[in-house]
């Protein structure tokens, strides 16, 4: 890991830790928890898609994967969370195998089908309720939330700060993880295949193994989060997990900037934040979703916080350059 | 099953699935002259059915079918300039991120301007069903694949015998040279656009008095309208035809199947049918894996 990212990474744990102590409101935290909960899901897309260059419109599927198979396992067959989390990481691994293996051998616009296809079959399913186990449309209720265990020498006072640190707790973690993996040789091998898949085939690089990886580990941070998910609304239904999440879930990465994982976190963030404190964003969620992606990838195809920042350091470096041909410039004048 | 049955499922089948053939005819036009899969296809379809709705309710169906399609394809050519035609040169994933974010611009204008419930439409004819081999067929039916028919060979005659049609295939064939031969790639571009919505538009129109609409449908019309044109083999006027069928067959029939609550998985079969060709045989049935490897996949 880079000395930046240690840095941020202290800074960023620091600020997580005191903020229940500033917002006594539990609202506020709970809007947290979902920014903590999106980032998971959101730093597996952003490596899968900046890092590996592909689109998976599907991820809600794997959201809703999770979300269920916790829900069911604990409500209909006595699970404790944890082990049922386990469960429906495995599953959620091996239907990403099932899917991933056949469809990474494709790209572009057939990889970005294959998996809104997908997404949408788990959306039908959960709605047809299978053998009664998924509830339809009305859902599964009664799913059990955080052991009370958790209470950190009494630092954690309510439900919600628990939650609050749970969640942050593991986005730091795996953010340390996955930036581990982002500077290693797996992450240079995933960076060379957005270059080029071509050029990186040249160069010994086992193309379609690194995106089945990456797209496995995407699939498993996806499942965890709607573990994370069903345990925190204890209620699962199909409608959030349709297709309009998948591109939400597009939308937070296109926002924080794709090659970057500090900006996955970033975009969840915002995004969340956004349309929880203004109707406006809530209401017409498609409306500002779908103009947000138009105009960054219009205007910054890398991403929004990731374009506007090289754009800055552009115009930061520029300057104090001119500003001295400018003084050298009048100083011959002189 | 009953031969009555039977009819009603195949009838059924032929209906919707000429819609999704016209939805896929939508994508293979835009796919041939520029290789974008148009994510908002759908939305066409969608807004096609919204327009007809509300221009049907201060004018005659017949008045109101062609402003609807002609609003549906000004539509069209503003998102190609607004969206596409800026992003010229761009990655493929980024002209993905374009059309799907295009198609729920228009999904969420959709919803502001029709809220979100659903209309419904008179039937273009009577609606007093026919029988034919012991199944009962609703007029609009035959007005559908009637709708399929002329929409097929109206483009065939435009490919095969005009001007246009030809620089368009060229375009198909070859960009580069299509354009060193005088051809204005930029206009090919801009105009299947305007064929595919307008394709789209009629497509919507003709189901809505079976279906009814709703700022919502688009979506799934998309998915399987692009299945259809990849069952088929993308980018083939036929296969489109060919996929669309097969495909609305393949939906009514699984839906009789006999187990519990087959009905409700109906939207699946499509996808799982998308899924297994584009991951076993992603050049289709018609196409040949040479072809679908030459375009930008």
């Amino acid at each position: 890991m880079t000395k930046q990212n240690a840095i941020a990474l202290a800074v960023l744990a620091l600020v997580l830790l005191f903020i229940p102590r500033l917002f006594e409101n539990p609202y506020h935290l709970g809007v947290l928890v979902w920014c903590g909960i999106y980032s998971l899901v959101c730093m597996g897309l952003s490596l899968f898609m900046g890092y590996c260059g592909q689109i998976s419109l599907g991820h809600a599927g794997f959201c809703a994967l999770g979300a269920y198979i916790s829900g069911i396992l604990t409500t209909k067959a006595g699970f404790a969370p944890f082990p049922a989390l386990v469960v429906a990481l495995i599953a959620s691994l091996v239907v990403a195998l099932a899917v991933g293996l056949p469809a990474l051998r494709l790209r572009g616009h057939y990889l970005a089908m294959a998996t809104l296809g997908f997404g949408v079959i788990v959306y039908v399913v959960g709605n047809a309720n299978p053998f009664g186990l998924t509830g339809g449309p009305s859902g599964l209720t009664g799913i059990p939330g955080l052991s009370h265990e958790f209470s950190f020498f009494g630092l954690i006072r309510n439900e919600e700060e628990r939650w609050y640190y749970f969640v942050w707790a593991i986005v730091l973690v795996l953010m340390v993880l996955l930036l581990n993996v982002v500077n290693s040789r797996i992450g240079r091998a995933l960076k060379s295949i957005h270059g080029s898949d071509t050029a990186a085939k040249a160069m010994g690089v086992n193309t379609a193994k690194y995106k089945v990886e990456a797209f496995l580990l995407s699939a498993a941070l996806a499942s965890v989060a709607g573990s994370f998910y069903a345990h925190y609304v204890r209620f699962v239904n199909p409608e959030p997990f349709g297709l309009a999440f998948s591109i939400h879930l597009v939308t937070m990465v296109v926002i924080g900037g794709m090659t970057n994982l500090w900006g996955a976190i970033a975009g969840a963030s915002v995004l969340t934040v956004l349309t929880e404190y203004f109707r406006v964003f809530k209401d017409y969620r498609l409306l500002f979703d779908g103009l947000i992606l138009v105009v960054i990838m219009l205007a910054f195809p890398e991403g929004l916080f990731v374009g506007m920042a090289k754009k800055l350091t552009a115009a930061v470096r520029r300057t104090p350059v001119r500003a001295q041909a400018v003084a050298g410039a009048s100083g011959k004048k002189a | 099953m009953n031969l009555g049955t039977l009819m009603q499922y195949t009838f059924a089948g032929i209906k919707i699935g000429s819609i999704y053939a016209m939805v896929a005819l939508g994508f293979n036009i835009i796919y041939n002259t520029t290789g974008i899969i148009n994510f908002a296809q759908g939305e066409f379809v969608m807004l096609g059915g919204m327009f007809m709705v509300s221009l049907s309710k201060v004018m005659p169906l017949g008045v109101a079918f062609p402003i609807a399609v002609l609003a549906v394809v000004v539509i069209g050519c503003i998102f190609e300039r607004g969206a596409i035609w800026p992003a010229k040169g761009a990655s493929v994933i980024t002209l993905i991120m374009i059309t799907i974010g295009g198609s729920f611009l228009l999904k969420g204008v959709a919803m502001l301007v029709w809220g979100k419930s659903s209309f419904p439409l008179r039937s273009f004819s009577s609606e007093k069903p026919l029988r034919v081999l012991g199944a009962r067929i609703e007029p609009q039916m035959l007005w559908i694949v009637g709708v399929l028919v002329v929409v097929m060979v109206l483009l065939s005659l435009f490919f095969r015998f005009t001007l246009t049609g030809k620089a368009m295939r060229a375009c198909a064939a070859n960009r580069a040279a299509a354009s060193l031969c005088g051809v204005s790639v930029d206009r090919m571009v801009l105009l299947s656009f305007a064929l595919a919505a307008g394709i789209g538009a009629v497509a919507g129109i003709v189901i809505t008095p079976v279906t009814l609409i709703d700022y919502n449908r688009g979506a799934m019309y998309a998915l399987k309208g692009f299945a259809a044109a990849v069952l088929g083999g993308l980018g083939i006027p036929t296969g489109a035809v060919v996929g669309g069928l097969v495909i609305g067959l393949m939906e009514c029939f699984g839906a009789a199947l006999p187990f519990r609550d087959a009905s409700s998985y109906k939207d699946a079969i499509a996808l799982l049918v998308l899924l297994v060709f584009l991951c076993a045989k992603p050049s289709g049935i018609l196409g040949r894996a040479a072809i679908s490897e030459l375009k930008k996949f």
